[in-house]
């Protein structure tokens, strides 16, 4: 059978677009979104089962399936206009390689998902792993103005468009966005731009976990305007206390207004991190959530977000985990079983707090889903959307779990 | 046609008269914020609970008769109109505030109620809904939803897909479905982002949970007047280059301007000025100062004769009072407005908008620009009257050349107005027929019989067959 699948690839792509995994997979890597969408054609008129993978750095490459399609020769930045702060990338492309370009032209992508730098575009997309930045800049899909896709069946639908504001037919794009690939196979994205900040400054006030809390509220309260304000376990933050990170960015005046504010939130020693310090303190949060072969989010607001740390605490742990003071969410990396982890599902949506498994070897994420727990009729209506654009179900993606638990 | 035994079950779920189904009545519903589109609906309903709508939905699923969704009817796109074999329901009796949580800045409201008023609701506690289109005082945060809707100061803080995070919908065969979550993160796949500007084709939403955002502390208006169209739109690339993103940065050309200055509206702007432009900046009053004086000197770079600073609520009031009523302005120039929409990547602005004006010459026709110049979101719009059909066929003419001209330049055909009917014939433009086909396959997976606004926002013959989902509902 590999022999066959890596034969009618070799036809389609050429010696150089085919290669074998170490297991001896057959994994396609197409330099095209049109190469894409033919591999996925061919995949559904022979009914086989497509592994997706980028760079290879965050979902590890462990879906059973008949090949592997890798983005990875789609790492193309195909334009950059710094007059409209819009950039066209290939999905492959990695996150750090688009911001040594865009930083050279004055410009930056304001994501910080978790992970390593080199992660592809398209599985921070797919995924919509947001980092800390999400509290000032918004979700993933907020910078995403459109997408070109390719379905199970090899169609490219080309969603959205490259202006910042489009209402032109449905939004399309939200669904691919966060869609973990279960709707198609991104090949190419419009994102949006910012421009350089003048001033990005990133203060750490350490503490008893409830006492930061309590500070990130006020700091709400007090209309600060964060771009980030992050409480960080001390493992993760490689600190011997829990830490609270709040990082300001934008003009000088207005950083420097920020900083003054924030001196007297919570009586906390809040420490400046030198200039040298910050993009390296960041990476390491960064790189900490993947710090274990889990990775959970959670959304929560206010007063919920000690609540659903306790949670996490007493039923997994809480080792290595953030929480968005503001933006909503909860991210807990770690090793759990997974009837321990279906339990977490379950209490938190006993909270109308939904759970999204962003990261797991393949059997957690075959039985688990990363969604899950659905409200009455959504799984069916999630289910029919993926029979629409992946036909064959042949993107081996467990959108749901096979424990029958997608829907409560 | 509606029958009368459909109109009396009608009844029966809202009591008879909130069914209207007589000719003379039904007048008010022919149209909506666009002139070139009319229609008699076959009735017209008029719930007073999400249960009802439940119920006509059903009946309605029962009797295969197709609906169109109503708000305020102020939507410019034809979107809220619907055929004689079709049943209107407008939702402006739905039109309470459900709750507000102050601490996490959420509001749940009914689909009718009117944007400005959710936000005069929750001002006392320093709360305010950010996105605030120009018919903010009458149009319901339902057709918001359907839309899309964006507004002036949707520039910093997003339109308002960015600002829906839970949804309770009502499918067209009557089920009931909650989508999203309190918190924001979406429950699943993102479907309050896919159902957020579907116009009123995925359903009807009967509770919306909204974000809402503090009141800014501080907050300046500065209105520039430019001798060139060209150096007011280069000054606005200017400013976002410096990283500063304003709340709002509007334009108006000289036509739009002549409008405001001879009507009551009259806001003191420089008549004699090519283009004038609106910049507003909010956030804590130390860096709206300093903000503002980098703009300033920015806006005084790039070529404005005089710039005008505001910064009480009434001074600010009287410099935006011009933009705010511009549509209204308008009106008075000739009895029917083709408020036209699309949207050019920003740096394109200056040949649009020399484009825009070749198209008007050579068609000897009317147009004011009024427009958020920040995100390239342009509104020409055509004064015109209906009644002259050369005048119509020439309005038509120069709208197809301003969509295509704006495509051409990368843009899209509708930035917050929405495709409805009026957009149809031109999403060819954008999308090819495998991604129109998507489309349609979403839709019939929300609405398998293609009964919720049947004929608007996608051309289904220009549509590549998408096979149905399997065991989709029936």
């Amino acid at each position: 059978m590999s022999d066959v699948v890596h034969g009618r690839l070799r036809a389609l792509l050429g010696t150089a677009g085919v290669e074998r995994d170490a297991a001896g997979l057959p994994r396609a890597i197409p330099d095209s979104a049109d190469a894409l969408s033919l591999v996925c054609r061919l995949a559904h008129d022979e009914g086989w089962k497509i592994r997706i993978e980028g760079q290879g750095t965050w979902l590890p490459a462990d879906a059973p399936a008949d090949l592997a399609v890798s983005t990875r020769a789609l790492d193309q930045v195909v334009s950059v206009s710094p007059a409209d702060l819009v950039a066209t990338v290939q999905a492959g492309t990695p996150l750090e390689a688009l911001r040594r370009r865009l930083a050279d032209e004055g410009m930056w992508l304001a994501l910080d998902p978790p992970g390593r730098p080199e992660r592809s575009l398209g599985s921070i997309m797919a995924t919509a792993t947001a980092g800390p930045l999400r509290h000032g800049f918004g979700p993933v899909r907020d910078h995403v103005l459109g997408c070109t896709v390719a379905t199970g069946d090899g169609r490219l639908v080309k969603a959205g468009g490259r202006v910042v504001k489009n209402v032109a037919g449905y939004d399309l794009t939200k669904l691919q966005v966060g869609g973990f690939g279960g709707f198609g196979i991104i090949a190419e994205a419009h994102l949006r731009l910012r421009a350089l900040p003048r001033a990005d400054v990133t203060l750490l006030a350490r503490g008893m976990r409830d006492a930061l809390t309590s500070a990130a509220r006020d700091a709400m309260a007090a209309e600060l305007v964060p771009a980030a304000l992050e409480l960080l376990s001390p493992a993760l933050a490689a600190e011997a206390d829990w830490v609270l990170a709040a990082r300001f960015v934008g003009t000088d005046a207005a950083v420097q207004g920020d900083v003054r504010r924030l001196a007297p939130i919570g009586n906390l020693a809040w420490q400046p991190l030198t200039p040298d310090k910050t993009a390296p303190f960041w990476s390491l949060v960064a790189r900490g959530s993947q710090g274990g072969p889990v990775t959970l989010r959670l959304g929560v607001l206010g007063n919920g977000v000690d609540d659903t740390i306790d949670l996490l605490a007493h039923d997994l742990d809480d080792n290595l985990l953030s929480a968005g003071a503001g933006s909503g969410m909860i991210r807990w990396t770690g090793d759990a079983p997974v009837e321990r982890l279906r339990a977490v599902r379950r209490a938190a949506a006993a909270r109308e707090i939904p759970m999204t498994l962003e990261r797991a070897p393949w059997p957690v994420r075959r039985a688990l889903g990363h969604f899950g727990a659905y409200r009455e009729g959504v799984g069916q209506l999630v289910g029919q959307l993926r029979d629409t654009f992946d036909p064959g179900q042949c993107l081996q993606v467990a959108l749901e779990g096979s424990g029958g638990d997608g829907e409560r | 046609m509606i029958g009368p035994a459909l109109v009396e079950a009608l009844g029966r779920i809202v009591g008879p008269k909130w069914v209207r189904h007589r000719r003379a009545e039904l007048r008010t519903y022919t149209m909506d914020g666009l002139p070139t589109r009319e229609s008699y609906p076959g009735a017209v309903v008029m719930p007073g609970t999400a249960a009802q709508v439940r119920e006509i939905v059903r009946l309605l699923h029962l009797t295969d008769v197709p609906f169109v969704a109503r708000g305020a009817g102020t939507g410019l796109s034809g979107g809220a109109v619907a055929d004689p074999d079709a049943v209107l329901v407008s939702l402006t009796r739905l039109n309470r505030i459900l709750s507000v949580d102050r601490a996490r800045r959420r509001a749940v409201v009914e689909p009718g109620v009117v944007n400005a008023r959710l936000s005069e609701a929750v001002a006392p506690l320093g709360l305010y809904y950010v996105p605030d289109p120009s018919s903010q005082s009458a149009c319901t945060v339902g057709g918001n939803v359907a839309e899309n809707a964006g507004g002036p100061h949707c520039l910093k803080y997003g339109v308002t897909t960015n600002h829906i995070v839970q949804l309770d919908v009502v499918l067209p065969d009557g089920s009931e479905l909650r989508l999203g979550s309190t918190h924001g993160e979406p429950w699943g796949p993102d479907l309050v982002g896919l159902f957020v500007g579907s116009e009123g084709m995925f359903g009807i939403a009967t509770a919306i949970t909204v974000r809402l955002e503090p009141l800014p502390p501080s907050v300046r208006t500065m209105l520039a007047d430019f001798p060139t169209v060209r150096a007011a739109s280069e000054a606005v690339s200017s400013v976002i280059a410096t990283g500063i993103v304003p709340a709002a940065m509007e334009m108006m050309d000289r036509a739009c301007v002549a409008a405001v200055e001879a009507s009551i509206y009259a806001a003191g702007y420089p008549t004699d000025a090519a283009a004038v432009l609106l910049v507003e900046l909010d956030g804590q009053a130390d860096a709206v100062a300093a903000e503002a004086d980098i703009v300033q000197a920015i806006l005084l770079e790039r070529g404005a004769r005089a710039v005008r600073s505001a910064s009480t609520p009434g001074d600010r009031a009287r410099l935006w009072q011009g933009r705010k009523k511009a549509f209204g302005a308008m009106g008075r120039i000739a009895p029917d407005l083709a408020v036209q929409d699309a949207v050019v990547p920003r740096s394109s602005l200056p040949d649009i908008m020399d484009r825009i004006a070749e198209i008007r010459d050579r068609h000897a026709l009317s147009i004011s620009n009024v427009f958020h110049a920040g995100d390239g979101n342009l509104h020409p719009n055509i004064s015109f009257d209906r009644r002259d059909a050369d005048v119509v066929r020439r309005v038509h003419v120069a709208c197809t050349e301003i969509m295509a001209a704006c495509v051409e330049a990368g843009g899209s055909i509708t930035g917050e107005h929405g495709v409805g009917s009026d957009k149809l014939g031109y999403m060819p433009l954008i999308f090819d027929a495998e991604t129109l086909g998507a489309m349609r396959a979403v839709r019939r997976v929300f609405d398998p019989a293609e009964r919720a606004n049947p004929g608007k926002v996608v051309p289904i013959h220009a549509c590549r067959e998408w096979r149905a989902a399997p065991g989709a509902r029936l």
